[in-house]
């Protein structure tokens, strides 16, 4: 479920930028947002890709009502390397040793963020009501 | 560069900001009491009619929609990198506004993803 789960997100993004590489770069005024906004609600690859993220978030809900957020999490931070990789591979991007760097610093330290206590307040649990005796 | 830092600012802004105000009105809501129809359709009945709720949607359209915009802009392997900085203002919000328990190394990784995000940053649009 955890590899289904990389695969989906990886997916997803992947389908929204190459969606966004037929749509082109959107301009920041009225009628340009308004022309992004109708041609990405038209661009088949740019749902592809919103159905690989709702898979997503089914996996992960998923995964983390199986398994521990501490056991679910590390896949989410070595997402961006694997999403960097991608890139290089699927879409030719150029990426150099600093940006590498970036990323590598960017997988340890959402590492380290996620090793915290999954729940420092408390929560109030919905009570359903009580049948009505006849 | 700047039109990207611009517009990375406002989609965590929007992002973040989107998920406080879902998690703060998700836990006014509650948890469910069962996992039954009747319990499940009471739970999202209620998160319906939550204020909070209805102030995140639109927040977390706008944090989609401007993440499609920086796609348009600049290679997936500097967008998604540096969309990491939502763990950064997240930890703020969570340690200031809903004032959860944020640990020493939590913060180090903080600072990691600082430095990484402006090294990815700073590669530019290449």
């Amino acid at each position: 479920m955890v590899l289904l789960m990389v695969v989906c997100a990886n997916l997803g993004d992947l389908m929204l930028k190459r969606g966004m590489l037929q749509i082109g770069a959107v301009q920041i005024s009225g009628p340009g947002i308004w022309h992004a906004l109708l041609a990405t609600i038209q661009n088949g690859t740019i749902w592809l890709g919103i159905l690989f993220l709702i898979g997503f978030t089914f996996c992960y809900m998923t995964a983390v009502s199986w398994a521990d957020y501490s056991y679910v999490m590390p896949a989410g931070a070595f997402g961006y390397a694997v999403q960097t990789m991608l890139a290089v591979v699927i879409l030719h991007e150029s990426v150099n040793a600093q940006r590498w760097v970036g990323v590598v610093l960017i997988v340890a330290g959402v590492l380290l963020v996620g090793q915290t206590h999954p729940s420092t307040t408390e929560t109030k649990v919905l009570e359903e009501p009580e049948a009505v005796s006849p | 560069m700047i039109r990207i830092g611009l517009m990375l600012v406002f989609f965590i802004c929007c992002s973040t900001g989107g998920e406080i105000a879902m998690t703060h009105g998700m836990k006014q809501v509650g948890e469910p009491g069962s996992f039954r129809v009747k319990a499940l359709l009471r739970f999202a009945w209620t998160a319906m009619r939550n204020g909070w709720v209805w102030f995140a949607i639109p927040l977390l359209a706008a944090s989609f929609y401007s993440l499609l915009i920086l796609l348009s802009w600049a290679p997936l392997s500097v967008v998604i990198p540096a969309s990491a900085f939502n763990y950064v203002v997240g930890t703020f919000g969570a340690k200031y506004l809903l004032k959860e328990q944020v640990s020493v190394k939590r913060w180090m990784g903080v600072v990691m993803v600082c430095i990484g995000v402006t090294l990815v940053l700073l590669t530019g649009q290449g």
